[in-house]
């Protein structure tokens, strides 16, 4: 520790600190528009200076400098550093004025009105004249792709969406040409960017140059009702911000959470936005003749308890879908339970992941953050960047700090770092039985969802148990054995057990032609519905279950309830509620309730509070909120004694268009417009490959 | 200075490929680089790129050295937008003349030479004539102020320049058959106009032998170690550097460039 005097305030800070961190922990208010915590330093926009005394006689950027660097008074004194000197402020208001000549003067036209950095430190350190009477400087605004709207007159050149792309995105596409007085940010060429997280560069922009493409001219900050949440698009449950203007959500922002996603959230956690509006279930329908006919809820029901009442409850399954809050879940089961169905389900045909195998057995179990600490990482049957892109951002983050071993096994793809390709299929895990300890201190399995979601599953799932035995991925204080999924709603049903019970289908035998007479999907649009079954749908939008469905009975989507939901690490979360169903939709525990009724199996519970009260009394854990119940090393031995033989076939990630994963995404033209972006790009990139 | 962008997509050639021998060389350049920092050799192959694509770098070209050297495409674009020397559009065929606009030329009569570039090629800097042959441009100085004023083309710079002698260049390029290069009026590199002014008096050299006694009447250098025509300047006759005083160096010679 460092002794040092910030404004007349004596605190010691560690040497590595910069000057800026050191005066932010003496609590003064530094502006800045380059530096960024987590991108390198910079040091271009000078917006940072600060005072030193024992350093240079002039103002100093203190972000680009240490604690370490500053040199102790003549007689041992700490060194000292004023932040609300009449040198500090005159010295930022020279850099302000700077800024300012070619900065055009529209924030009355720009989107970043309202939240705009160099606007609130204009209030402190600008000036209400011009000393300049030149021409603004003008730059042509740049195509940059379907999610990022150029005005790149307002760019100050601090170079954060530069550093973004090229060391979190991992993907450098962007770039400033003709440094110096012409500099300008641009893609090559003026491609579109590739990246699955490049809209977090509209966030890191200090002023309007980047803005949100879709949200343009949309709304003002000041407008709308900002709501804390958590995104479902993948397993990892981010924390994002959704901002609603009366009853339409406008945009979808992220929160800091370090232990998940930092301040970073996918495109399509972001852009699905316009999705929550379009293809909505806003009114039940029943089919008639083969064709779907608006009907009351009255009817709906009806219908339903009149195809029920003849049904044998082993002719009767249930499955819920990915976006599936544990609430209803809980609430279908326990339905089920009631009219005596043992076929529930909410996995992919074939998984072998089942609660009786223990938690552990399917959680993400050295949690998110552990990345940080692995040493050792493998890749198996998933692809992080299309499955969790900021996952594969904390991977990539810790590649770029070195010593880490990254190996894969499955689709060989760009993941934005380097690793060593072991094979395509499972056999290759093969070697890995019967091998010494790794050298690695905490090394990391993470078995992705495209080698369990197969037909020898559970043979894959022991092969990797085994493996990770023998290579002692799980020790004493490390847990390296990570599943990762890729549905928000997966961890939250195996928490509550929504499998099948004793003798009951599941969803491989289920969706079998003529298995069942009466089938009803929570939100499952990713499988096919043989004919036969009478479907009852509860969803939200009108996508592949629904236009199976023989009864719809339209639901809430998740910024429109409160729900809970379990993410891969088996971190309990919960949405809020930022704005309301459409329609005559409802919330999907309210609709479970009534229909319930209806059928003769009244459920015990008459408010969401009752609900989470009997399901709290149930499973514990999912009452203690943004926390982890961790799951037990012993469950992967347990797994290693899984049955099967694997097949040869290549472990192939479930999720092939990463921009249409879920019935929201799909309905959303922004996801749509990015979707035929990147198979452009995909297919300009084997053109040239071919040649 | 301007914004600096690529050509065209209409005069843009679609692919570009060193031949073999330049690729020979920039293969020795990016072995001059620790593993994993080739791309450090961005700024010599490209501008071997350059000369090998008639004087102008076109986009292909940055896209083939930026693949080469295992870079982003950008990267190497952000390098040669930086640099001017980098000539992002078509120039004339046979000259591209950099005219210096700096003070000393300026003061020794560069505007004259600027008018004669208006004239005779075209209105505007990195304006193609009308014949193609030629292009020009104001650089900054190019260090040769003691001949001032001057002008690059190519390798070569052409020094002590009047509009005459700059039009008696400029045709010599349009006839194929350029000057030499250097100074122009006559002079000796930046020896003193019309031979030498001091230590002319013969008995400063009584003292020595008579035969060795200079005779002041011809000039007072050779330019037999001068930079030859059209060839870098960097590439001159001098003795091999020394070896790295290192064991594992000591027996090894190191490469000529």
């Amino acid at each position: 520790m460092t002794k040092v005097i910030i404004d007349g305030q004596e605190l010691d800070v560690p040497p590595e600190y910069t000057l800026l961190q050191a005066c932010e922990a003496a609590g003064a208010e530094i502006p800045r528009f380059c530096f960024h915590e987590r991108l390198s330093i910079a040091g271009n926009c000078r917006m940072c200076l600060i005072e030193v005394k024992g350093g240079p006689p002039k103002p100093v950027a203190s972000c680009a400098q240490n604690v370490r660097d500053l040199r102790p008074g003549p007689n041992g004194e700490p060194p000292q550093m004023f932040t609300k000197s009449p040198m500090v402020k005159k010295a930022r208001e020279g850099v302000m004025e700077f800024l300012l000549i070619n900065h055009p003067l529209d924030c009355p036209i720009c989107d970043q009105g309202g939240e705009c950095d160099l606007q609130d430190q204009a209030m402190a350190y600008g000036v209400d004249h011009t000393r300049y009477h030149e021409n603004k400087r003008a730059v042509e605004d740049k195509y940059i792709g379907a999610l990022v709207k150029t005005s790149m007159n307002r760019c100050i050149q601090c170079t954060r969406c530069i550093r973004f792309s090229a060391e979190v995105a991992g993907v450098s596409e962007l770039g400033a040409t003709g440094r110096g007085e012409d500099m300008e940010i641009t893609t090559y060429l003026e491609a579109a960017m590739t990246s699955e997280l490049q809209s977090n560069v509209v966030d890191l922009c200090p002023v309007g140059a980047l803005t949100s493409k879709p949200y343009a001219f949309a709304a003002r900050p000041w407008e709308l009702s900002k709501t804390p949440s958590v995104d479902v698009m993948d397993a990892l449950g981010s924390a994002i911000r959704i901002d609603a203007r009366g009853r339409e959500v406008m945009r979808i922002l992220p929160r800091t959470n370090d232990d998940i996603n930092e301040e970073w959230i996918s495109d399509k956690t972001r852009h699905v936005v316009d999705g929550l509006r379009t293809q909505r279930l806003d009114i039940p329908y029943i089919r008639e003749n083969g064709r779907l006919r608006p009907a009351t809820w009255k009817e709906a029901f009806a219908a339903i308890a009149d195809k029920m009442r003849p049904a044998k409850s082993e002719r009767v399954g249930a499955l819920a879908g990915q976006l599936a809050g544990v609430e209803e879940m809980y609430a279908l089961k326990a339905m089920m339970t009631a009219l005596g169905v043992k076929n529930i389900d909410a996995r992919y045909p074939g998984s072998p992941l089942h609660p009786k195998h223990g938690r552990g057995s399917y959680l993400f179990n050295s949690t998110i953050a552990g990345i940080d600490q692995a040493d050792a990482i493998m890749l198996i049957g998933c692809n992080p960047r299309r499955e969790a892109p900021v996952l594969n951002a904390r991977i990539r983050k810790r590649w770029r700090q070195g010593n880490v071993l990254i190996g894969v096994v499955g689709e060989q793809a760009d993941l934005t770092y380097s690793y060593t390709y072991l094979g395509a299929g499972p056999d290759s895990l093969t070697p890995m039985i019967d091998h010494a300890p790794a050298k690695a201190q905490k090394p990391m399995f993470i078995v992705g969802q495209g080698a369990l979601n197969r037909a020898d599953g559970a043979a894959v799932l022991a092969q990797a148990a085994k493996a990770a035995a023998s290579l002692g991925v799980v020790k004493d204080g490390w847990n390296g054995f990570n599943i990762l999924h890729t549905e928000a709603g997966l961890v939250g049903a195996l928490d509550i057990g929504f499998v099948p019970g004793e003798g009951g289908l599941d969803t491989g035998a289920m969706l079998k032609a003529n298995a069942l007479d009466m089938l009803f999907l929570l939100g499952v649009d990713e499988v096919d519905v043989p004919a036969g079954a009478f479907v009852v749908y509860i969803g939200t939008h009108g996508d592949r279950g629904a236009h199976r469905a023989d009864v719809i009975l339209p639901g809430a989507a998740y910024p429109e309830k409160s729900a809970t939901y379990v993410n891969t690490e088996g971190r309990v979360q919960m949405t809020t509620r930022a704005a309301f169903p459409p329609g005559d939709a409802r919330e999907d525990w309210a609709i479970l309730r009534a229909l319930s009724e209806t059928l003769g199996c009244k459920l015990p519970f008459d408010s969401l509070p009752a609900l989470r009260a009997a399901m709290y009394a149930a499973y514990p854990h999912l009452m203690r909120i943004d926390q982890i119940a961790p799951g037990a090393a012993a469950d992967i031995q347990n797994l290693s004694k899984l049955g099967g033989t694997i097949e040869k076939s290549a472990l192939v990630s479930p999720v092939s268009d990463f921009y249409f994963t879920n019935p929201i995404a799909r309905a959303s033209a922004v996801m749509a417009e990015c979707s035929a972006i990147a198979k452009a790009a995909a297919q300009k990139l084997t053109l040239t490959a071919a040649e | 200075m301007s914004v600096r962008r690529t050509a065209p997509a209409a005069v843009q050639p679609k692919e570009f490929a060193f031949t073999a021998e330049n690729l020979a060389w920039a293969k020795a350049q990016m072995a001059k680089f620790p593993e994993g920092r080739q791309a450090s050799a961005v700024i010599p192959l490209m501008w071997r790129a350059q000369e090998q694509h008639h004087g102008w770098l076109p986009e292909a070209a940055i896209r083939y050295v930026a693949d080469m050297l295992g870079m982003e495409h950008i990267r190497a674009m952000e390098v040669a937008t930086f640099y001017t020397m980098f000539l992002l559009q078509p120039v004339g065929k046979k000259a591209h003349i950099q005219v210096c606009g700096t003070t000393p030329c300026r003061l020794r009569g560069a505007d004259d030479l600027f008018e004669v570039c208006k004239h005779r090629i075209a209105h505007d800097p990195f304006e193609v004539s009308a014949d193609g042959n030629f292009s020009w441009e104001e650089v900054e100085c190019l260090g040769a102020c003691v001949n001032a004023p001057m002008a690059l083309i190519w390798k070569d710079t052409y020094e002590d320049l009047t509009a005459e002698s700059f039009e008696k260049i400029i045709d010599g390029f349009a006839a194929g058959n350029p000057p030499k290069p250097g100074p122009q009026n006559g002079r000796q590199f930046s020896a003193p106009e019309g031979g030498p002014t001091t230590l002319t008096d013969p008995a400063v050299y009584a003292a020595q032998s008579k035969a060795a006694a200079p005779q002041n009447t011809g000039p007072a250098l050779t330019d037999s170690d001068a930079k030859k025509p059209s060839v870098t300047a960097s590439n001159r006759e001098a003795p091999e550097p020394k070896a790295p005083l290192s064991k594992a160096g000591a027996d090894k010679k190191p490469k000529p460039n």
